[in-house]
C-alpha cells in the first residue's frame, strides 16, 4: 500500500472545490436567467411579510446586505460566494431572529445519522447479495431466492416510504411514521432515547436501503461473472486455493472496486432522494429543513440547506476518493 | 475481394449465432411489454372517458374505487361511474392517470434525450480528441454528477412560479447530461484502438466522418441503455419535485396527485387509492424502463446472460 501522493490529494481537493464553486454557481444564475426577476419578487414578498415581522428593517437590511441587491452583478456574485464560503448563511425569513446557520446545525445530526446508515447498510448488504449471485459455486437454491430481495429496486425511495408507513404504521400500527423520536422522551444518551430513535428512523432508513441495494448487488454481478473468466481466477483454482480464499481474495476484492466508484458518484441522487424521504416522515433533518422552506417561501432557509447539501455529498465524495487508493494500490500509479 | 467473401457466405451459409436471437431477450421483451401497456391505457383512456373529470370539483368527493369498502365512517359507497375513485377535491382518479402519465413521461424524455445527445457529443469528443480536452469534460462531468441534482433543482424551481412541462424538461435536462458523457467516452476510449477505426484514420477519413460513421453505430446500443436509464431517473427527479409541490401546476401530473395525496393526509384517512395508484403507474413505468435497461445492458455484454455459469 503506497497511500496517497500529494499529486492525487491536490487533484482530489480542486474537485472538491469546484463541485461546490459549480453548485453554488447554478444556484445563483438560472433562477436570475428565468423571467420576471425573482429577486424582485422575493424583495416585495419579504416587504408584504414586513408588516408583520418586527425589526423587519434588519431583516431587509441583512438580506439586501448578503445579496447586495443595489451591487452590479459580479459584485453580487463575489459577495455571495464569499458569504457562502464563510458558512454566513444569512437570517431565515419565516423564523426570523434565527440564522439559517442555527436551523442547519440542528437538523445535520438526525440527516447526517440517518444517510450514513443507510447507505453503509445498503452498500454491504447490497454487494454481498451481489457477489454470491455472481458466484458459480454458490448454492442453486439462494441463487434463485436472493433475486426476490432486489424486487424494489428502481422504485424511488420515498415511494416505498408512502408504502411502508401505510402497511406498517397505518396498517399494523407496530411502527412510527413521524419524527425521529417520541414526545414525551427527553434527547439525552439514555436507552429509552436510544430505542425511540432506532424505532423512529427504521422506516426511513429501510426505504432508503431497500431501493438502493439493488444497485450494488447488480454492479458486483456483472463484475464478478466478468472476473471469473480472468486468467489470475483460473490460475488461482488451479493452483489449489481453497475455493472461500478465491471468492474473498481474487473474486469480491477486485470485483468491489467499480462499485466503490459507483458509490461515490451516486451519493448525491442517495441524498437528493432522501430529502423527500424525510419529508413523508416528517423526520427532523435536512430534508424536512428544505420541506419548510419551500411551504413557507424561506429563500436564505432553501439556499442555506442546499449548500450544506451541496457540501456535504461533497465532503463524502472526497473521503471515499481518500480511501480509494488503500483498497486500489495501481490507482495512484496513474500520472498524478 | 469482394467476390471472395460473397462465395464463401454463399457455400455455407453461416450458422446462426446465439447474438442473432439476443434481441429477443426476455428482460427487454417484458420491459417493453409494460411500457407498450401503460401507453395503450393512456390512448385507449383518452379515446373512451372523459378526461376533463381530472379538473377540481368535477365529481363527489372521497369514493373509493369499485369493489372497495369505505375505509371508515364519513366515506359514501363507491359509484361505477368513477371505477378509481376520486380524490378529496373532486377530480376522478382514472381521468387523473390518463392525464397525468403522458405528462409525467414526456418531462423524462425530454430532459433524458437533451440530456444523451448532448452527453454523446462531449463524450465523443473528449474520448477521441483527448488530452486538455478530455481532461476538461471529464472534471466538469464528475463534478456535475456529485452534486446532488434535486438539491438544486429544489432551489431553482421554488424562485420559479410557474413552470410547463418543456422547461421543466429543460431543467432536469440541466444535470442529464454528465451520466452519458462518462459511458460514452469509455465506450470510445476502447473503440477507438480497433482495427476499423486505425483503418478508416489510415485511408484519410475525417474526425468527424470517424465519429459518426464507424464510432456512432457501435455505441448505439450504450446509447439505448443510457438513455433508458435517464428517462427513469428523470422521471423520479421530476416526481420527487411535484411531491414537493414545485412541478407544473396547470396540468396534471403523477407527482402532483402524490403531491395532494400527502398534503390531504390520504395515507392516515386510509385512502389508499389517492396515493396508491399514480404510484402503481409510475412503478409499472419504472419496472419496464429498468427491465429495458437490464436487458440492452445484457446484449451489449453478453457474459452477463446466462446468469453466472457462463
Amino acid at each position: 500500500m503506497r497511500g496517497i501522493t500529494k499529486g492525487y490529494l491536490i487533484k482530489r481537493l480542486t474537485m472538491l472545490v469546484l463541485t461546490v464553486w459549480l453548485g453554488l454557481t447554478l444556484m445563483f444564475i438560472i433562477p436570475r436567467l428565468a423571467p420576471g426577476d425573482p429577486v424582485a419578487a422575493m424583495v416585495s414578498r419579504l416587504s408584504a411579510q414586513a408588516g408583520r415581522v418586527e425589526q423587519s428593517e434588519q431583516m431587509i437590511q441583512a438580506w439586501q446586505e448578503r445579496f447586495g441587491l443595489d451591487a452590479p452583478m459580479y459584485v453580487q456574485y463575489f459577495r455571495y460566494l464569499g458569504n457562502s464560503f464563510r458558512f454566513r448563511l444569512g437570517y431565515s425569513m419565516a423564523y426570523f431572529p434565527t440564522t439559517v446557520e442555527e436551523m442547519v446545525m440542528r437538523a445535520m445530526p438526525w440527516t447526517l445519522g440517518l444517510l450514513t446508515i443507510a447507505t453503509l447498510m445498503s452498500f454491504t448488504v447490497g454487494i454481498a447479495i451481489g457477489a454470491l449471485i455472481g458466484w458459480r459455486p454458490t448454492p442453486r437454491v439462494v441463487r434463485t431466492l436472493l433475486p426476490v430481495s432486489l424486487c424494489f429496486t428502481s422504485i424511488p425511495p420515498f415511494m416505498l416510504g408512502i408504502l411502508l408507513i401505510y402497511v406498517f404504521a397505518f396498517g399494523f400500527r407496530v411502527l412510527p411514521f413521524a419524527g425521529a423520536y417520541a414526545r414525551g422522551v427527553s434527547p439525552a444518551f439514555s436507552w429509552a432515547f436510544v430505542s425511540s430513535v432506532i424505532q423512529h428512523g427504521t422506516l426511513p432508513a429501510a426505504a432508503v436501503v431497500l431501493t438502493s441495494m439493488g444497485h450494488w448487488a447488480l454492479g458486483m454481478r456483472a463484475m464478478m461473472i466478468t472476473n471469473a473468466g480472468e486468467d489470475y481466477m483460473v490460475l488461482a483454482q488451479a493452483k489449489g486455493l481453497r475455493p472461500g480464499r478465491v471468492f474473498w481474495m481474487y473474486g469480491v476484492r477486485n470485483a468491489i472496486l467499480p462499485q466503490v466508484t459507483a458509490l461515490a458518484l451516486s451519493i448525491g441522487v442517495i441524498a437528493g432522494g432522501s430529502i423527500i424521504v424525510e419529508y413523508i416522515f416528517t423526520y427532523p433533518g435536512m430534508g424536512y429543513l428544505l420541506y419548510q422552506g419551500i411551504v413557507n417561501n424561506d429563500y436564505p432557509l432553501i439556499q442555506g440547506v442546499v449548500f450544506v447539501l451541496i457540501c456535504g455529498v461533497a465532503v463524502a465524495v472526497f473521503i471515499i476518493d481518500l480511501l480509494y487508493p488503500f483498497i486500489d494500490p495501481r490507482i495512484t500509479y496513474e500520472r498524478g | 475481394m469482394k467476390e471472395v467473401d460473397l462465395s464463401i457466405h454463399q457455400d455455407t451459409p453461416p450458422p446462426r449465432r446465439p447474438r442473432d436471437y439476443a434481441w429477443l431477450n426476455g428482460k427487454l421483451i417484458a420491459g417493453a411489454a409494460l411500457l407498450l401497456a401503460v401507453l395503450l391505457f393512456v390512448l385507449l383512456g383518452r379515446l373512451f372517458w372523459d378526461v376533463t373529470l381530472a379538473r377540481v370539483a368535477s365529481c363527489p368527493l372521497n369514493l373509493p374505487p369499485v369493489g372497495f369498502d369505505a375505509p371508515g365512517p364519513g366515506f359514501e359507497p363507491s359509484q361505477s361511474a368513477h371505477p378509481l375513485g376520486t380524490e378529496s377535491s373532486g377530480r376522478d382518479m382514472l381521468a387523473l392517470l390518463i392525464t397525468g402519465t403522458p405528462n409525467s413521461l414526456l418531462i423524462g424524455i425530454i430532459a433524458a434525450a437533451i440530456g444523451i445527445v448532448v452527453g454523446t457529443m462531449l463524450g465523443m469528443t473528449a474520448g477521441f480528441l483527448g488530452g486538455w480536452v478530455d481532461a476538461v469534460i471529464r472534471i466538469c462531468s464528475d463534478a456535475v454528477i456529485t452534486i446532488p441534482s434535486l438539491a438544486v433543482l429544489i432551489v431553482i424551481s421554488s424562485y420559479v412560479s410557474e413552470i410547463d412541462i418543456k422547461s421543466m424538461g429543460l431543467l432536469l435536462a440541466l444535470f442529464a447530461w454528465p451520466g452519458a458523457t462518462r459511458v460514452i467516452r469509455a465506450q470510445v476510449l476502447s473503440l477507438r484502438e480497433r482495427g476499423y477505426v486505425q483503418m478508416a484514420r489510415l485511408s484519410g477519413a475525417s474526425t468527424p466522418e470517424i465519429l459518426i460513421c464507424e464510432l456512432l453505430p457501435n455505441l448505439l446500443p450504450f446509447l439505448a441503455a443510457t438513455f433508458t436509464a435517464s428517462v427513469s431517473g428523470n422521471i423520479l427527479a421530476a416526481t420527487g419535485l411535484e411531491a414537493l409541490g414545485l412541478g407544473p401546476s396547470r396540468v396534471p401530473t403523477l407527482g402532483m396527485t402524490i403531491f395532494y395525496a400527502i398534503r390531504g393526509a390520504a395515507i392516515l384517512r386510509g385512502m389508499w387509492w389517492w396515493w396508491g395508484l399514480p404510484i402503481l403507474m409510475l412503478m409499472i413505468i419504472f419496472i419496464g424502463l429498468f427491465l429495458i435497461a437490464i436487458g440492452l445492458d445484457e446484449l451489449v455484454n453478453p457474459r452477463l446472460r446466462s446468469g453466472g455459469d457462463a
